[in-house]
């Protein structure tokens, strides 16, 4: 251990939300000069134990100690002062502000911003040269990438004389190469000194970048390791608190005949730019394409254009005939008659109405089916929520009350009944789009194995994943997306993450069109 | 903030929000020199405490409940229509116009077409915000509150130009034939009962025929369509694909479309039901009492049915008991302009201030049950 006295200890602290206990006499240690993982599935209580230790929440109990010495955080600004940083999965930055604006943003030395700019300029210069951060000051946020973004976030938390450093889920929006990038500057910082906390669900990130890792479970933690003495089947495990297969068990596709076939598919935002640059592919009956890709290069706006969200120019084939991409034809209910089910990449915003029952989700987008009507003008709530009922079993959505509210289950049983809705109603071609984001391992396990179980059952999946183990494991063909174009097409038993992670960056491969 | 029980949050917080209101109306009425007791005694006396009181009060609340199901139509479907005083006012053409040209034999005839007539004429004038807000983005809450005021010229215009009798200086229509007019409370058979009249030694007081007379009161069987509505919009919500779709489409724009529902379809469809819903208000008002048509019919029902909404939680029953609540301050009001000193216009006052702490300072009524029912307290009391 670097140093006796460790920067960060936490000793029983608890915190309930009405009955719910989010923490419960959680003790840990942090060495200074450190990189400590946080893991655990969605829900287990990381984010409220970071968030009281910045501030944002009062334990109910417990203490917390900065190098050595008992402190009272009540607040973020308290938190700061006592030299903690924190950067957020989504970013808090000013888009049409400067790099520099946004650093001594809440810092300002006085009125005038001249002498502080000038100081901040000089501080970071020095800090980028020392941790490999370089960021241009003066340009704007809305102009950075994502990975910059996130530098300019660890440049305020630095200016701000951060000796602690936590980062929630940061790779989240990060290509394979920035999420090295990140690592290597996490490490920069650690050989300075400084402490880092890493809270993420991805095992692989714990293995390779921390030193100590804690696990946390339904608000308690269940272990506190070594890395170096631990594996990733043992942490799976720890998380869950049952084994786990972290490979998804596949058998080889039986591809058959094209089922859709899209040709030179154009899509323009509201601000008229080109999202979608003439994208072509086929889906075949039995196979699952995976769509790789940063986020932002044009997923959201291939499922959304398939899924008659958004209308599109070009041309989809689905099962011989034409499907329609702009005016009344094509929208999702039309989709959805056709036999084209869609789990969209966005369940809270787009797939659930979050202040509708389960009942009531669980007809979202096929309340119009006939089973579901009474008469001509009533639906039959009754058999709504019958069939909620079954398709809850099935899927082992908890907890199996049809009159719950989808704001009120965990964000892996809210996609338990999206995808139990869309694969029970039995569609030819299923669109699917990050099925597992947020949602916990027990979850990711049983969603894989239904988006496998449907393929076997001889129908065709277009997958979209950020998550490149996912789309890895699952798929059948990759195709990898960049700046609304396919950058190539991939085998996945003859690829790997470094090869895809070069044409998820846009460096075109011997293989791209 | 804790989330409350079920129970305190229906009851508990509009009873306490009432109260306060009551307190700080009775801080007005001292301020103004006058009893707060008194006054409650009249208000009480003048609407609830007889069967007459009852027939003007019951009157008031059937305008409220037609408007105040407007609202929470629209707003169900995320569209806050702040134009029922117009909607109303050309409901009233409506049923003038049915009243004035299309008289049926029987009166039972006339109040189905002028029904007819009064959802038309409000649902269209709902229309034209609703496809303004659809296609071009134009907000409903502007563009229906210009409405009103167009209404409110377009109605003087009629009146003036068209509907006034030759000779007549007052700027309202001619008064509908008697054929036309909708039975009373103290007109149907049994209900009437509680309308007699009696002279001072208890007996019955008798008409020159011979007959029993009774008190004239201005509710009538609009009161019963009103019940009706309630239970029709109840249904309408929550057991149709329509109303499905509207309250899809206004808890989440984004996700109504990826169901397939269209945004176009649904903002007409709701904001011309919540239109035709404030024009069938008129059948109260201008069918059922004015018997002619007035300007200015609507007499600020279209704002107060806003007020219901928020107070009855966007649910037909609430509006029902909000709109009889309003109704009590109506008439209650009235008693205290007619036997006491206290101007009329304190009414107003009275609701404005339920107004406020219903709607408005709701929350913070809720903060400080809240706090009564966190975990934390019952420790704290468990522990003492």
């Amino acid at each position: 251990m670097p140093n006796a006295i460790p920067a960060i200890e936490l000793k029983g602290i608890s915190k309930s939300f009405g009955p719910v206990q989010a923490n419960r006499d959680i003790n840990i240690s942090v060495p200074k000069g450190t990189i400590h993982g946080i893991i655990g599935e969605n829900g287990a209580g990381k984010s409220t134990l970071m968030s009281i230790l910045y501030g944002f929440y009062k334990a109910d109990a417990g203490e917390i100690l900065i190098n050595g010495t008992l402190t009272a955080i009540p607040d973020s600004q308290s938190a700061i002062r006592a030299g903690i940083g924190m950067v957020f999965q989504h970013f808090k930055l000013v888009q049409n502000f400067t790099v520099l604006e946004n650093v001594i943003l809440g810092v300002e030395d006085g009125p005038l911003l001249k002498s502080s700019l000038s100081k901040a300029r000089r501080v970071l210069a020095d800090l980028s040269r020392e941790y490999e951060l370089d960021v241009n000051p003066d340009a704007l946020i809305e102009d950075l990438s994502v990975g910059h973004q996130q530098r300019v976030e660890i440049l305020k938390a630095l200016y701000r004389q951060a000796d602690i450093l936590i980062l929630d889920e940061p790779t989240g929006v990060l290509t394979p190469d920035e999420a090295d990038h990140l690592f290597r500057i996490l490490k920069g910082l650690k050989d300075q000194g400084k402490t880092i906390i890493l809270i993420t669900h991805k095992l692989r990130e714990i293995m390779e970048a921390t030193d100590n890792v804690s696990v946390m479970r339904r608000g308690t933690m269940v272990g506190n390791v070594k890395t170096a003495e631990t594996s990733p089947e043992q942490l799976a495990e720890l998380m869950v608190g049952r084994k786990v297969l972290l490979e998804v068990e596949k058998g080889t596709a039986t591809p058959g005949e094209i089922v859709l076939k899209v040709e030179n598919l154009r899509v323009r935002d509201e601000a008229g730019v080109e999202r979608l640059k003439g994208i072509s592919f086929e889906l075949r009956k039995g196979e699952i394409l995976g769509i790789a890709g940063v986020a932002g290069n044009g997923q959201s706006e291939l499922l959304a254009a398939l899924g008659g969200i958004h209308a599109a120019s070009g041309r989809v084939t689905f099962k011989g005939g034409d499907l329609p991409l702009t005016g009344a034809g094509a929208n999702g209910r039309a989709r959805r008659d056709a036999g084209i089910g869609h789990i969209p990449e966005d369940r809270q915003s787009l797939g659930l109405i979050m202040d509708f029952t389960a009942w009531e989700n669980m007809a979202f987008g096929y309340h119009t089916l006939p089973k579901y009507q009474k008469n001509l003008f009533e639906m039959d709530n009754n058999a709504i929520r019958q069939d909620t009922e079954a398709k809850m079993a099935m899927y082992d959505v908890r907890p199996p009350i049809p009159t719950l509210a989808a704001k009120n289950f965990s964000g892996g049983n809210q996609q338990k009944i999206v995808v139990a809705r869309e694969i029970e109603s039995d569609p030819e071609v299923l669109l699917v789009g990050q099925p597992t984001r947020g949602v916990d391992i027990g979850a990711i396990e049983f969603i894989h194995k239904e988006i496998i179980a449907l393929r076997d059952a001889g129908k065709a999946i277009l997958l979209v994943s950020v998550e490149l183990d996912e789309i890895l494991s699952l798929s059948d063909r990759i195709a990898v997306m960049f700046d609304g174009q396919i950058m190539g097409f991939k085998d996945p038993e003859n690829t790997n993450e470094r090869e895809l992670g070069l044409l998820m960056a846009g460096v075109s491969g011997g293989a791209a069109k | 903030m804790t989330k409350l029980p079920t129970w305190a949050d229906v009851v508990l917080v509009p009873v306490i929000s009432l109260l306060l209101a009551a307190f700080f109306a009775a801080i007005v009425l001292l301020a103004i020199g006058q009893s707060p007791t008194q006054a409650l005694t009249v208000m009480v006396n003048g609407a609830l405490g007889s069967a007459y009181g009852w027939g003007y009060t019951l009157y008031y609340a059937t305008s409220f409940v037609f408007t105040g199901l407007a609202v929470i139509i629209a707003f169900h479907g995320g569209l806050f229509n702040i134009g029922g005083e117009g909607q109303a006012m050309l409901g009233g053409l409506g049923v003038a116009l049915v009243c004035l040209y299309l008289p049926m034999p029987h009166w039972s005839l006339t109040l189905l077409l002028a029904m007819g007539a009064a959802m038309i004429f409000g649902g269209a004038w709902a229309a034209v915000p609703a496809y303004l807000q659809a296609k071009r983005g134009s907000h409903i809450v502007i563009t229906t509150i210009m409405f009103n005021y167009i209404a409110a010229a377009l109605m003087i215009y009629i009146l003036v130009n068209i509907l006034r009798p030759d000779g007549s200086m007052d700027p309202a229509s001619a008064r509908f034939s008697d054929a036309v007019g909708l039975p009373k409370f103290h007109d149907i058979p049994i209900l009437q009962d509680l309308f007699l009249k009696y002279d001072a030694e208890g007996a019955l007081k008798l008409g020159k025929d011979g007959l029993p007379s009774y008190q004239r009161v201005p509710a009538n069987v609009t009161f019963f369509i009103a019940l009706a509505a309630c239970v029709g919009v109840w249904r309408l919500l929550w057991h149709t694909k329509l109303g499905y779709e509207i309250r899809a489409f206004g808890k989440q724009e984004k996700a109504a479309n990826y169901a397939g529902i269209s945004s176009f379809k649904i903002i007409m469809v709701a904001m011309i039901l919540s239109g035709a819903f404030s024009g069938l208000m008129a059948i109260n008002n201008v069918m059922g009492q004015a018997e002619r048509l007035l300007q200015n019919s609507a007499e600020g029902a279209g704002f107060i049915g806003i007020a219901v909404a928020l107070m009855g939680r966007n649910h037909p029953l609430g509006v029902l008991l909000a709109a009889i609540l309003f109704g009590f301050l109506y008439q209650g009001g009235a008693s205290l302009g007619l036997e006491t000193t206290i101007p009329i216009e304190l009414r107003t006052v009275l609701q404005g201030l339920v107004i406020l702490f219903t709607g408005a300072l709701d929350i913070m009524v809720r903060m400080m049950l809240g706090w009564f029912f966190s975990p934390r307290h019952a420790q704290a009391k468990g522990a003492a």
